[in-house]
C-alpha cells in the first residue's frame, strides 16, 4: 500500500485531454494533502510521449502500458488495466476526469472491485473519512459526502477545477512500464470503426466565440442570422435543449446537462430564458451576452451583459456593425 | 427483440431549486416530475425497435409508489409492460440500486424469458451517478457501452451495433453480441408525444409492483452503514450529508441598450474583450 494518488490520464495522440489536466489539479492538491506521492496510469503506443508531459503536473511516477491494443477504446479492458495498477500501487485513491471515457472506465473499476464511485466530485477533504463534494443535476446542486473506501474512486466534474499551471523546470516523471492482457470478454465492447468529423469547422467545444439560439430564434431558417454572425467571429453556432427537441438543429449542437458543456471566451445567448438545465452547460463561459426580449428572464441573473430586444433584429444589426467597421478600417 | 428500459422519476426542476429545509432532499410541492431526456430516448427507441422487428417491451423503474406516474407515460407511447421496484421514498444509492436491478432482471428473466437488450440512460438526471448501468451489466456478465446516439443491428440480428460521439468530434461505432446493455443519450431519436388513446390504454393497463421499502443503506438512502464494508461485500456510498445550491457567481447583467440601436455598444464591447479585432 503506497497511499499514492493514482490519477488516469487520457491523452490524443500523447497529449493530455484538458479535462485529464483538471482531474489532476485535484488529485495533486489531494496528495499534497495527504503527503503521498502522485502517480499517473496512461495507456497506448503514445503513452509516454503523454507521461513525459505530466511532471509538470506533479506526476512522480507514471505506470504505461504501451500494447497498441490500448490505442482503440473498450472500457472494460482499460478498467481492468487500471485495476492492475491498483493491485500492484494499492493507492488510497483513482482520480479520473469525469469526461465520458473517465466516467465508464472508472465505473467499470467500481463494478469490478466492489467499490463506490463518486462522479463529477468538485472537492475532496481527506481525513479519518473522506469528506467531499460533488455536483448533481450537472452541477445545479451541490451535495456534501463522506466516502469510506479502501480505495476511493473520484472522476472530476469538467471545468469546476483550474488546470494547474505546468512547471517547466519540473523532472519528468519516472516511468515504469506494465502489461496488462485483458481477459476475452474485456475487449467484447471496444471500438470496431470511426468515422471523422463531418465539418472542418471550429467544433462547438473549442470554439473561442459560441452563438447559442433557443426558442426565441423562432424556426430552424432563423438561425441564418446566428450562423452569419458566428461566421464573422470564428465562432461556432450551439442551442438550447428546445430547439433540437424541435428539430431546428441537431442534437450536437445542444448546450446543456444533456447536451455539451462549453468554455468559451464569449456565450452569445439569443432568445435563450436561462433554465438551469441549460446554464450548467455554458457557465464556464468567460463572459455572457444575454439578447432577449425579457429583462426579466433568468438568463439576466447569469449574464454579464444584455441587449433587450427582438434577436430577429439586433444579431443582424450587429453583423451589420461589424461589417461597416471592418470596411471603414 | 425482448428490450428493457429502465428509468429514474425525477423532480422536473425549473429556473431554479428549491431545498427542504433540512437540506435534504428537493422541495418538490409545487414541481412536476419527469425521467432525464436520455431515458425519454431510450424508452421511445425500445418502442420503435419492437414496431420494426417484433418482440416486447419493458419498462423498469426503483422509487416511490408515485413513480407508476413515469410508468404509465412510458406505456402511452407503447411500451407494453412495466415493473416498479417500490421504495419508502428515500433515496437508494447506486450501489444497491444497481444490485436490486440486476436481481430483478434475472428473475424476469427466468420467468418470461431473456431480454436481448437492456437500455439505460447515460446518467440519472438528479444524481448523476454515472454506474447504475455498468454496475448491472458487470453483474450479469453483459457488455455495455455508454453515450450511445445511435442503434442499429447486423442482418442475422445476433449483434446490435451502436455509436456516440468520438472525444474530439466524429463517431465511434461499438459491435456487441446480444444479450447486451446500452447506456443511451438524448439525441437517440426525437421521442414523440404521447397520443389520447395512448394514454387510455396505459391507464388501464397492471404494473407488477415489488415492494422493497428502505433503502438497505441507512436513513439517508444514500449510503454505507458501517457494517456493509464486509471483506467481499460491496460498499455502498457515498453517504449524502446534505445537499446545497452552488454558491451565485454573477449578479445583474450590465444593460448595453435597447433593440438593434445596442450593436455599435455590442461590438464595441467585443473589439475591448479581444474576441474581435480593432
Ligand atoms: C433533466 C433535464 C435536462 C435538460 N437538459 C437540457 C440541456 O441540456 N440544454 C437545455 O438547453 N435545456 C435542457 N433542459 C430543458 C430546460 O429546462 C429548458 O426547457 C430549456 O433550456 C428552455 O429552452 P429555451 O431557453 O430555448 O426556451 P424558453 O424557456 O421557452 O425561452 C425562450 C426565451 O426566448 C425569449 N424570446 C422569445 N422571443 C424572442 C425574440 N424574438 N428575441 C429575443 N428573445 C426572445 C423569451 O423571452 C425567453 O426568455 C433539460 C430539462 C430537464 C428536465
Ligand atoms: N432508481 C432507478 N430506477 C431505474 N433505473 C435507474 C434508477 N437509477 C438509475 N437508473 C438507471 O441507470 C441510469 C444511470 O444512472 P446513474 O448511475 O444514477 O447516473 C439511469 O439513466 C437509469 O436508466
Amino acid at each position: 500500500m503506497s497511499g499514492a494518488v493514482l490519477a488516469f490520464v487520457e491523452h490524443a495522440a500523447g497529449e493530455p485531454d484538458r479535462l485529464s489536466l483538471e482531474a489532476l489539479a485535484l488529485a495533486r492538491g489531494l496528495a499534497k494533502h495527504l503527503g503521498a506521492p502522485l502517480d499517473a496510469v496512461v495507456l497506448g503506443s503514445a503513452a509516454e510521449a503523454a507521461a513525459a508531459r505530466l511532471g509538470g503536473y506533479g506526476v512522480g511516477l507514471a505506470h504505461v502500458a504501451t500494447d497498441a491494443r490500448f490505442d482503440e477504446y473498450a472500457p472494460a479492458a482499460w478498467a481492468a488495466a487500471v485495476r492492475e495498477v491498483i493491485g500492484v500501487r494499492g493507492p488510497a485513491a483513482v482520480v479520473a476526469a469525469g469526461s465520458e471515457r473517465g466516467n465508464e472506465v472508472l465505473a467499470h473499476v467500481a463494478a469490478r472491485l466492489g467499490l463506490p464511485m463518486s462522479a463529477n466530485t468538485i472537492e475532496v477533504n481527506p481525513g479519518e473519512s473522506w469528506q467531499l463534494v460533488r455536483q448533481r443535476w450537472a452541477g445545479s446542486l451541490l451535495e456534501d459526502a463522506t466516502l469510506d473506501a479502501p480505495v476511493r474512486l473520484l472522476s472530476v466534474a469538467p471545468h469546476a477545477v483550474a488546470i494547474d499551471p505546468v512547471e517547466a523546470a519540473a523532472p519528468a516523471p519516472t516511468i515504469t512500464r506494465f502489461e496488462p492482457e485483458p481477459e476475452p470478454a474485456d475487449v467484447v465492447a471496444r471500438v470496431v470503426s470511426r468515422e471523422a468529423k463531418a465539418s472542418a469547422g471550429v467544433s462547438l467545444s473549442d470554439a473561442k466565440v459560441v452563438v447559442g439560439g433557443g426558442r426565441g430564434v423562432g424556426s430552424a431558417e432563423g438561425f441564418a442570422k446566428l450562423e452569419e454572425l458566428a461566421g464573422l467571429l470564428g465562432g461556432a453556432v450551439g442551442g438550447s435543449r428546445v430547439v433540437t427537441s424541435l428539430g431546428w438543429r441537431p442534437h450536437a449542437d445542444q448546450i446543456g446537462q444533456t447536451g455539451l458543456r462549453i468554455a468559451p471566451d464569449l456565450y452569445i445567448a439569443c432568445g435563450i430564458s436561462g433554465a438551469i438545465q441549460h446554464i450548467v452547460g455554458c457557465k464556464a463561459a468567460k463572459r455572457i451576452l444575454a439578447i432577449n426580449t425579457d429583462p426579466e428572464s433568468p438568463i439576466m441573473a447569469v449574464a454579464d451583459y444584455a441587449v433587450i430586444g427582438d434577436l430577429s433584429t439586433i444579431v443582424p444589426a450587429i453583423t451589420a456593425e461589424i461589417e461597416r467597421r471592418r470596411a471603414s478600417a | 427483440m425482448n428490450i428493457l428500459v429502465c428509468v429514474k422519476r425525477v423532480p422536473q426542476t425549473g429556473g431554479r431549486i428549491v431545498l427542504t429545509a433540512d437540506g435534504q432532499a428537493i422541495d418538490t410541492k409545487f414541481l412536476g416530475h419527469t425521467v432525464s431526456p436520455h431515458e425519454e430516448c431510450g424508452v421511445e427507441e425500445a418502442v420503435r425497435i419492437v414496431e420494426k422487428e417484433g418482440g416486447s417491451t419493458a419498462v423498469l423503474t426503483l422509487g416511490p409508489a408515485a413513480a407508476e406516474e413515469q410508468l404509465r407515460d412510458a406505456m402511452a407511447i407503447g411500451i407494453d409492460r412495466a415493473i416498479l421496484l417500490e421504495t419508502d421514498g428515500a433515496e437508494w444509492d447506486p450501489v444497491s440500486t444497481a444490485g436490486v436491478i440486476a436481481e430483478t432482471i434475472e428473475a424476469q428473466e427466468a420467468a418470461n424469458g431473456a431480454f436481448d437488450l437492456i437500455l439505460f440512460g447515460n446518467e440519472a438526471a438528479d444524481t448523476g451517478d454515472f454506474q447504475v448501468g455498468v454496475r448491472v451489466a458487470v453483474a450479469l456478465g453483459r457488455p455495455i457501452i455508454n453515450g450511445i446516439k445511435e442503434i442499429w443491428f447486423s442482418d442475422s440480428r445476433r449483434e446490435v451495433l451502436a455509436r456516440r460521439e468520438a472525444p474530439g468530434g466524429g463517431w465511434e461505432t461499438y459491435d456487441l453480441p446480444l444479450p447486451a446493455v446500452l447506456g443511451v443519450k438524448e439525441g437517440l431519436n426525437l421521442p414523440r408525444y404521447p397520443s389520447v388513446p395512448g394514454r387510455l390504454r396505459a391507464k388501464k393497463k397492471e404494473i407488477e409492483r415489488v415492494p422493497l421499502g428502505a433503502s438497505p443503506s441507512g436513513a439517508l438512502g444514500l449510503g454505507a452503514g458501517e457494517d456493509a464494508a464486509g471483506a467481499d461485500s460491496p460498499i455502498p456510498g457515498p453517504t449524502r450529508r446534505r445537499l446545497r445550491l452552488p454558491a451565485e457567481e454573477r449578479t445583474q447583467a450590465e444593460v448595453l441598450g435597447q433593440g438593434p440601436e445596442a450593436a455599435p455598444a455590442v461590438v464595441d464591447l467585443l473589439q475591448r474583450i479581444g474576441v474581435l479585432a480593432k
